[in-house]
C-alpha cells in the first residue's frame, strides 16, 4: 500500500514561485487560493504583500479619474449604469473643457500621478478625440504635468496613433471578466474585439490598463481564468474593481460581493500578477468599508483611485491619503514615473 | 408639497427609503430631482457632483 501523496500548501508554493522567482500563480494555483478557508486569508495577504513590496516596490501610485461623455452608451455592459440599452436613472451628459481643467487640477492637488479621461462609449468618434486633444491641451496650458491616460473603448490603428500623438502615456481598456464568462455580460461586441484594442496599445508604446469587476455571476473557477488571462496579457497595471449593483442594470439586485471573499482575490491577483500595479478601483467602498481598505493595502494592492468615480461617489481624497499616511506608505511621485 | 427620494425618484411618502439613504449617503449622487422626481443631468467630478433639473436648476455637492 502505497501513501497518499502529501498535499502541498498552496501558499507555500507561492512563496517560492511567486515571491522567491517572480512567477505568477497558474490558473489551477489561483483557484486553490481562492478555495482558501477563512483562518488562512491572514496569511495570504501576508504573502501577497511581501511579493507586492519585493517586485513592486513600498510605493502606492495615486490616480483620478473623470466622465467626460457619461450615459447613453450603445452597449449592453451588464453592469453599467451608463448603457442607453437599461432604463437606468443616469441621463448622458457632456463635461466641458473648463470642467476638465478643473478636474485634472482637484487630482493632482491630492498628489495623485495619473488622471483617467473616460467616456461611455463603444469607441471615440472624432467629436471625442477632438475634446479629449483640447482638453489635453488646456490641461497642460493650466500648468499641469500630471500624466493623462485616457478610458474611450475599443479603437482602430488610427486612433491608437492619434492618441500618442496627444501625449496619453497610459490607455485603459477593461476585459471585465473571464473569457468564458464574457458573453453573459456583454452581447455587444466580444472579448476578442477588446484584446485587438489592448494588442494594439501595447504595440503602439502606450502603457496598458486592463482589469475588470469581480461580482458579476463568474465561478471561482473563472475568477481564476480571469487573473491568469491578464497576466498573459501582460498589463501595467489592474484595476480591481468589485461589483455595484447599480439600479436599472441587469445586476442590480446581486449581492455585494463579501469583504472576506474580496480579500481572497485580492490576495490572489497579486500573487498571479506579482509585478503589475494593481489597483482598487470602483466598489471597495461598499464591499470593503474603512477597514478593509487597509487590509487590502496590506495585501497586495498597490495603487488607487482616490475621490468620486464615473458616476458613483468614492470616499473623501484625503480619507485615502490619511489611510497611507497612516500605513507609512509613500506615493509614487510624478518624477519616478517620467 | 410631494418631496421624492433622490435616489429612487418614488415620493418620500411612499414606502421605506433607508436603502436609498444609505446608498445616497455612501456612493450615490442624486439622481432625481426632490421637488419634481424628473430625472437630472448628474456630472460626477473627483471632488464633488453637481445636478441639474430642467425645472428646478442646478443643485451641487459641498465639496464641489
Amino acid at each position: 500500500m502505497t501513501a497518499a501523496p502529501e498535499q502541498i500548501d498552496v501558499l507555500d508554493e507561492a512563496r517560492e514561485q511567486v515571491l522567491e522567482r517572480g512567477v505568477g500563480l497558474t490558473e489551477a494555483q489561483v483557484l486553490k487560493v481562492l478555495e482558501l478557508p477563512e483562518d488562512r486569508i491572514g496569511d495570504l495577504l501576508a504573502l501577497a504583500h511581501e511579493v507586492r513590496e519585493r517586485w513592486c516596490g513600498p510605493e502606492v501610485e495615486v490616480e483620478g479619474i473623470v466622465s467626460l461623455k457619461t450615459g447613453g452608451c450603445p452597449e449592453d455592459c451588464h453592469f453599467c449604469s451608463q448603457s442607453g440599452q437599461f432604463p437606468s436613472p443616469v441621463r448622458s451628459a457632456w463635461l466641458d473643457i473648463p470642467g476638465l481643467v478643473r478636474a485634472a487640477r482637484q487630482t493632482r492637488d491630492t498628489g495623485a500621478t495619473e488622471f483617467c479621461i473616460v467616456a461611455a462609449v463603444r469607441g471615440p468618434d472624432k467629436r471625442l478625440l477632438s475634446q479629449v486633444r483640447d482638453g489635453i491641451k488646456a490641461i497642460r496650458e493650466d500648468g499641469n504635468d500630471i500624466q493623462i491616460a485616457c478610458s474611450l473603448g475599443m479603437l482602430t490603428q488610427e486612433q491608437v496613433d492619434e492618441l500618442v500623438a496627444m501625449g496619453v502615456h497610459r490607455y485603459n481598456h477593461n476585459l471585465e471578466t473571464a473569457r468564458s464568462h464574457f458573453p453573459n455580460v456583454v452581447t455587444t461586441h466580444s472579448w476578442e474585439e477588446r484584446w485587438d484594442t489592448l494588442r494594439m496599445i501595447r504595440d503602439a508604446g502606450m502603457e496598458v490598463c486592463c482589469g475588470g469587476i469581480i461580482g458579476m455571476g463568474e465561478t471561482l473557477q473563472q475568477r481564476a481564468e480571469f487573473a491568469v488571462q491578464l497576466a498573459e496579457l501582460e498589463p501595467d497595471e489592474v484595476p480591481l474593481n468589485f461589483l455595484i449593483p447599480n439600479p436599472g442594470t441587469p445586476y442590480e439586485n446581486y449581492p455585494v460581493v463579501e469583504g472576506t471573499e474580496a480579500l481572497r482575490t485580492v490576495g490572489a491577483f497579486r500573487l498571479a500578477l506579482p509585478r503589475t500595479i494593481l489597483r482598487f478601483a470602483g466598489g471597495r467602498e461598499l464591499t470593503f468599508g474603512d477597514l478593509g481598505a487597509k487590509q487590502g493595502m496590506l495585501g497586495g494592492i498597490n495603487a488607487i483611485i482616490v475621490g468620486n468615480y464615473l458616476t458613483n461617489l468614492g470616499r473623501p481624497a484625503q480619507q485615502d491619503l490619511d489611510m497611507l499616511d497612516e500605513l507609512s506608505m509613500p506615493i509614487k511621485a510624478l518624477s519616478q514615473t517620467l | 408639497m410631494t418631496t421624492y427620494c433622490s435616489f429612487c425618484g418614488k415620493e418620500e411618502a411612499d414606502g421605506d427609503h433607508a436603502f436609498c439613504r444609505q446608498r445616497l449617503s455612501a456612493i450615490d449622487p442624486p439622481r432625481y430631482c426632490p421637488e419634481c422626481a424628473r430625472r437630472m443631468v448628474v456630472q460626477v467630478t473627483p471632488d464633488g457632483w453637481t445636478a441639474r433639473c430642467s425645472r428646478h436648476g442646478e443643485t451641487a455637492s459641498a465639496r464641489n
